[in-house]
């Protein structure tokens, strides 16, 4: 029982990174329909932003933060400017491709920059100390990014209920031409979201460069098990994001801890590949009705 | 299609000929001459990369059924020529397969494989279908490394025996080339026959909707089941003369980024052309080995990059190359080579 609950809780945590990622999977989705395969690399160029701040030029944390979260947003201005609006209107695949071969390419310029070790960050990023409650240890890098991911979580819901920007994503996702005919700048929209983006990528990247370090290889490959998450909330949905990203979490270390550490590797994909069969739509997900 | 001036088609079987005129047949007769005199022109470095690029067609052969044809995505290609190139090492090392038997087992076993991760094709396309495959790119490495190690060896290296026929044995790059390309040419010769057939035009119908394919009365089940298996079947092919290439396989050589890399030939080479998957191949393999050149000159201008040059200028260019061609070229080389046949086909009086 406390195996248990020691792994369901770190579980939960852990998804609280997973959802993290996967809501900035399903923002793009919902408002460009484009399917960002380049989030892993996403999310280790914002953490490696912040690792330079503090490493190369001695920031103090706050400003090092600042810094890597506008340096990302300005990356995500610039990959939906330079690539992604060229791309509209081409086929599906062209997009898929796209944000692949964009994967390559900031895996290449990370190489050139920061080389290919494993980089933990200088100084203790994340506040506070691992919380003890009764049996269970909570990690304080763990609590802080799964209350941060609620933190996002809720400001994104106010931010599409309450202000303009956030009304014209929502009508955007809804239909590109009818946004456009009631006067929206859809080309901004789509910027403003891979911004967003890429602003939420960067904390993940943060959260995990503190809690393990980052490096070129291993990182990306944890991010991309945002990917189950996404699916198994449903593409279109924000709330589906953050539930997925919890259960995927969960199963991850419950298989773990009762199959084998191992195993624990390939269970999001073995998730995802049931939801796949069984669901695909996932479950908030919009289930769409085809016609020719 | 244009035709040169004066070729008319008489009788049926002109008609559906793939190799048209004296011309056409000429320049192939030469350019196979040519091709299998290059053990004797060229050194070990280029040679290799000629095994590499003929090992490579045969599989971007299958991706450009599957994605090109039939426009089902699939990242997992690269996890399905380690299954071809495991089969083939497991077979040969344990169980005694000689060659001839090993290379058709291993490309069935693939096909199956991939007809399994095919399967939530049937309800599934686009994004979707990208991330099935995905799951596969990494069920499949990890089933290979973690269920039998002591077969598989692991993260290890699988030692394959050389390939034989007879007493002949396949032992260096100058041999095993007369092995590869072959088989290049053949894939290719059954690929260029297999997209004109009633099967190559049910594909086609699939990818430009499925629905409407489906109330035309092509079985989604049946054909997207095929193409997944053809797909498959080459990568088999593939891996398992990538086995015999390497002579030691390692599942270091087929991750994501090689499934990645496969898909970019398709698109270099023009989404659903045959010739467009020969074009692709070697402008992108030609494209790495220039690269890996390019980087000691890069470490020795810029020190502090020595190190890292060679890893990093590589996935760098490729994404480049492939950002640029879905941009400015979508219809990739084999559309570009068909833009320069017909110039020349009226010049000088092209208007």
């Amino acid at each position: 029982m406390e195996l248990f609950l020691q792994f369901f809780v770190n579980g939960v945590m852990v998804g609280g990174l997973y959802a993290l990622a996967a809501i900035g999977i399903v923002l793009i989705y919902k408002a460009t329909r484009v399917f960002n395969f380049a989030v892993g690399e996403l999310v280790l160029l914002g953490g490696f932003f912040c690792w330079s701040c503090l490493t190369w030029f001695k920031f103090p944390v706050w400003l090092s933060l600042l810094l890597a979260l506008a340096g990302a947003i300005i990356i995500g201005f610039l990959i939906e400017r330079l690539t992604l609006r060229k791309l509209i209107g081409q086929p599906i695949l062209a997009a898929i491709m796209a944000t692949l071969a964009l994967s390559q390419v900031f895996r290449g310029l990370m190489l050139f920059a920061w080389g290919p070790s494993t980089l933990p960050y200088p100084t203790k990023v994340i506040p506070g100390s691992p919380l003890v409650a009764g049996f269970v240890v909570m990690s304080n890098e763990l609590l802080w990014t799964f209350f941060l991911s609620i933190i996002v979580f809720l400001a994104l819901g106010v931010f599409f209920k309450r202000y303009r920007m956030g009304m014209f994503m929502r009508a955007t996702a809804e239909s590109h031409q009818t946004a456009r005919s009631i006067g929206i700048d859809v080309k901004s929209v789509f910027g403003v979201t891979w911004g967003i983006a890429a602003f939420v990528a960067a904390l993940v990247g943060i959260f995990m460069g503190a809690r393990v370090g980052l490096g070129v290889g291993p990182t990306p490959l944890i991010a991309l098990k945002a990917f189950p998450a996404v699916l198994f909330g449903g593409l279109e949905s924000i709330t589906g994001a953050l539930i997925g990203g919890i259960v995927v979490g969960i199963l991850e270390n419950l298989s773990g801890a009762y199959i084998s550490p191992n195993f624990a590797e390939i269970t999001p994909y073995i998730i995802l590949l049931l939801i796949l069969l069984f669901r695909p739509e996932g479950l908030f997900g919009l289930k769409r009705i085809e016609r020719i | 299609m244009y035709r040169p001036c004066g070729t008319f088609d008489e009788t049926y079987i002109q008609d559906i000929a793939i190799i048209r005129t004296p011309m056409h047949w000429s320049s192939l007769i030469a350019g196979i001459i040519l091709l299998f005199s290059l053990p004797f022109l060229v050194s070990g470095k280029y040679l290799s990369l000629l095994n590499l690029i003929g090992i490579s067609i045969i599989s971007v052969h299958g991706l450009s059924i599957l994605t090109g044809y039939t426009g089902q995505i699939s990242l997992g290609q690269a996890a399905f020529m380690a299954v071809g190139a495991y089969t083939t090492g497991l077979l040969a090392v344990y169980l005694k397969f000689p060659f001839w038997l090993a290379l058709p087992c291993s490309g069935v076993i693939t096909g199956i494989t991939g007809i399994i991760f095919g399967l939530p094709s049937l309800r599934i396309k686009g994004f979707y279908l990208a991330m099935a495959t995905l799951a596969a790119q990494f069920i499949i490495p990890w089933l290979i490394v973690n269920v039998r190690p002591d077969l598989t060896g692991g993260t290890d290296t699988l030692v394959v025996p050389t390939a034989h026929i007879g007493s002949f044995a396949f032992n260096s790059q100058e041999r095993i080339f007369y092995l590869v390309v072959p088989m290049a040419i053949l894939v290719t010769f059954l690929v260029r026959s297999l997209v004109r057939t009633r099967i190559g035009r049910a594909f086609t119908a699939i990818r430009d909707n499925d629905l409407a394919a489906e109330a035309m009365g092509i079985s989604l089940f049946r054909y997207k089941l095929l193409a997944f298996f053809i797909c498959s079947f080459y990568a088999g092919i593939a891996g398992s003369l990538w086995a015999y290439w390497m002579r030691a396989i390692n599942i270091d050589y087929f991750l994501l980024s090689d499934s990645i890399w496969y898909l970019g030939m398709v698109i270099v080479g023009g989404m659903g052309s045959v010739p467009g998957a020969v074009f692709g191949t070697v402008f992108i393999r030609t494209l790495d080995l220039l690269v890996k050149n390019i980087a000691p000159w890069l470490g020795t201008v810029v020190p502090s990059l020595a190190g890292v040059a060679a890893a990093a200028l590589g996935p760098f260019v490729f994404g480049l190359i492939i950002l640029v061609f879905l941009i400015f070229e979508p219809r990739g080389l084999a559309h570009r080579w068909e833009v320069i046949k017909s110039y020349f086909r009226l010049w000088p009086f092209s208007y």
